[in-house]
């Protein structure tokens, strides 16, 4: 800062004292993914207009490992240039210490959100960020196609496979060359993590890491689902799936060349949106499982906002974290991204319902949401996620089967634990 | 006697300002350099952490090495020297490093010579070829990205209407042509580098030596091989050493164009990796620690092996 705007702001702050209202440079970083910056730059328009705040985006790369990386740097650092950032549901355990306890300051509306999102975002009492937006991924399937080959939407992953294959082979028969039976986010980073845990646990594998700590990932259920979809790879699945990210997957289905796309929340309104070939012909239902004895799993996915400790404008910071969650804001973004909200109460809205069915629909799947294991991990998430989507990724990529892959990641996991976590 | 004190305190005086005038320059590289670089070096044997870098305590060689028995009589290695993923790193970068500057010293080579020759419009050659080399790597590694993209990518639609590939090919996914994708990233914006350093040896050649080749009836290649090649070597190898020290940082194309797999993975990422995404500053220092000896023992290597004249005793 100039010495002139330091005088300046000074002058300014001198003059605001009296009315109490002091204006504030805010600066908000997020990972921008589908309609999240034109939203969110709208939001923050009208909270500029409403208060004397002025609010800056910082816009980071769509990938959550480059941005967690990133911001890392910025905390360890006590960076005072962010003031609010939208974090990863998965990272509050490993970031608690650098972001303010914002218990008291949402004492009174903190029961209206979703518990789950809540609890998700509370390390030893304290409350981390204040849940943004929920993530719950849906299958999205082109209803046109199954209809065209009288084929009914898959409920297990192996009709899934079957489906896929049948349609594409036909598709391409008919010279819709570029056709392919199913997309998703194959790239070694977070996203393949949450696929894949999907995969394992709606097999009846377990979890990557049980709530209690322990480690039992090494087992033929978890091996048969990796190994199903590793046989995706190059079949159903172009080979390029295999550095695919959200944005990826989307690109391809909105052209209309899958049949099937798994990817959360947000891609529904881009998919149903105006310039979308695919817009009348696709809809979405919960993800496949096992087949008997097995539930559909969808990752709990979802943005949340901290403050962080280190913001030299923290009361502005926390007016503006509720600003931006508080009813009207939820719900213009529920209609406008088909992001699932953090607040009880939008889910009901009937204006909500009309325009974005899929949100009031998608309430159960997001009340039962499995969580990725940060919780039990704590600090060593990340190498715990990287450690699987590593493994999960040789094998889709064909080095080793599922198997001896599972085997390396359980012993590579036992030594991160050590004798606790 | 009065002329030899006053001509030693002349000297001296010379010494002293000498030191003066070095002084900034020195003091600029302690601070850029060599404190980084030490303290770098501390870190790894340390069990520093990112948000407790204060309270690192040290710890030896546990980050390089460790033998940890079980109880049970059984035990193992760990640390970076036992890690397959470290090794599996540094083989990645040095195969890497040695196959894009050989092809960049012989793409070079031959622009270059190209470039010194007359002809209409080599002002705006010159300048056009410099643009891969202008244009900052995450763009051109972006850039490629789109272009090797397995669905929408310019380089499989031409293949594929060339004939020469039956089905698009996922050039930056698969792992077998991962590394290929890069080094031909690389290869296209680092050429015109070495290019230039190339083209800046061939005009140090006196062009009476031609002449006298060309009047004794020379054949080209055996002047190029004989006259021309010897000459500007020395230009060559510095240009090598130059490539080669960068080559092996390589961090950016990798990062950026392909996913974070043991296919790509070089030495400057996995560092990367362990001080920012893990909770391993003090591993990812004595990863760079070993990055840097590698880098200074392959480059004192390459030095030696070519007999180089650094300190300009033939010329």
């Amino acid at each position: 800062m100039t010495t002139l705007k330091y005088l300046m702001s000074g002058i300014a702050g001198a003059a605001l004292m009296a009315t109490g209202a002091l204006a504030a440079d805010l600066t908000i970083v997020h990972g921008s993914v589908g309609r999240d910056q034109e939203i969110l730059r709208k939001q923050l328009d009208q909270f500029e207009a409403e208060t004397d705040h002025t609010v800056t985006i910082v816009s980071m790369p769509e990938s959550t490992t480059d941005q967690f990386g990133q911001y890392r740097l910025w905390l360890s650092a006590q960076s005072s240039d962010i003031d609010v950032y939208r974090l990863d549901v998965i990272w509050a355990p490993q970031l608690a210490s650098h972001f303010i306890d914002l218990t008291p300051h949402v004492a009174d509306i903190v029961d209206d959100f979703v518990p789950a999102a809540i609890e998700s975002q509370t390390v030893d009492g304290k409350l981390v960020a204040l849940p943004m937006f929920l993530g719950a991924p849906a299958l999205y399937y082109r209803a046109d196609l199954l209809e065209k080959y009288g084929k009914p939407v898959p409920e297990t992953w192996a009709e899934l496979t079957e489906t896929a294959q049948k349609i594409m082979e036909a598709e391409r028969a008919e010279g819709n060359s570029d056709m392919y039976g199913f997309v998703f986010q194959g790239a070694a980073y977070e996203g393949l993590t949450c696929n894949a845990q999907e995969w394992v646990n709606s097999n009846g594998g377990g979890r990557i890491v049980e709530i209690d700590g322990s480690i039992d990932i090494n087992n033929p259920k978890a091996a048969e689902a990796i190994d199903l979809a590793a046989s995706w790879i190059g079949t159903i699945a172009p080979e390029g799936v295999l550095n695919y990210k959200e944005e990826d997957a989307r690109g391809v289905f909105q052209s209309g060349n899958s049949v099937f796309m798994r990817n959360w929340n947000y891609a529904y309104a881009l998919a149903a949106g105006e310039d979308s070939p695919v817009k009348d012909v696709f809809a979405v239902t919960t993800l496949p499982h096992g087949g008997e004895g097995t539930a559909s799993a969808a990752t709990l996915g979802g943005w949340h906002l901290g403050v962080s400790k280190y913001s030299e404008n923290q009361e502005a910071a926390i007016e503006l974290v509720r600003f931006l969650n508080n009813y009207e804001n939820q719900k213009e973004r529920a209609i406008v991204t088909s992001r699932p909200p953090t607040l009880n109460a939008v889910y009901e809205d009937p204006e909500v319902a009309a325009q974005q069915e899929f949100i009031p629909l998608w309430k159960p799947v997001v009340d039962n949401a499995l969580p990725r294991p940060s919780a039990a991990t704590l600090r060593k998430y990340n190498e715990v996620s990287a450690a699987f989507w590593t493994a999960v990724h040789k094998t889709l990529s064909g080095e080793g089967d599922a198997a001896e892959n599972l085997a390396t990641l359980d012993a590579e996991l036992k030594r991160l634990r050590g004798p606790r976590w | 006697m009065p002329e030899t004190s006053r001509k030693s305190r002349l000297s001296r005086n010379r010494t002293r300002s000498a030191w003066l005038f070095l002084a900034p320059m020195l003091v600029t590289l302690f601070i850029v350099a060599a404190w980084p670089l030490g303290r770098t070096i501390w870190f790894s044997f340390t069990d520093a952490s990112l948000d407790l870098m204060a309270d690192a305590k040290w710890v030896g060689i546990r980050n390089y090495l460790e033998y940890v028995d079980w109880g049970d009589g059984e035990g193992q290695y760990y640390g970076l020297l036992a890690d397959a993923r470290w090794w599996r790193s540094v083989w990645n970068t040095v195969r890497f490093a040695v196959i894009s500057v050989a092809f960049e010293t012989l793409f070079g080579l031959v622009i270059a010579l190209v470039l010194n020759q007359q002809f209409r419009g080599r002002g705006l050659v010159r300048a056009a070829v410099l643009v891969p080399w202008a244009i900052p790597t995450i763009v051109s590694a972006k850039m490629w990205a789109w272009m090797m993209h397995d669905q929408f990518g310019i380089l499989n639609d031409m293949f594929l209407r060339l004939g020469l590939i039956s089905h698009p090919v996922a050039w930056t996914a698969s792992p077998d042509t991962a590394m290929i994708a890069v080094l031909i990233v690389d290869i296209w914006k680092t050429t015109p580098f070495m290019a230039l350093l190339i083209l800046a040896g061939l005009q140090m050649v006196p062009q009476d030596i031609y002449e006298a080749a060309r009047l004794d009836g020379v054949p080209a290649w055996r002047t190029f091989r004989k006259v021309t090649l010897p000459l500007i070597m020395p230009a060559i190898l510095v240009a090598i050493v130059f490539r080669a020290l960068d080559a092996l940082r390589i961090f950016d194309i990798a990062y950026v164009l392909t996913p974070n797999t043991d296919a790509t993975r070089t030495m400057s990422v996995y560092a990367r990796e362990n001080l920012f995404d893990y909770d391993q500053f003090a591993y990812g220092s004595a990863a760079s620690t070993l990055l840097f000896l590698v880098i200074a023992l392959i480059t004192i290597t390459f030095i030696l092996a070519t007999r180089m004249d650094l300190e300009g005793r033939n010329t």
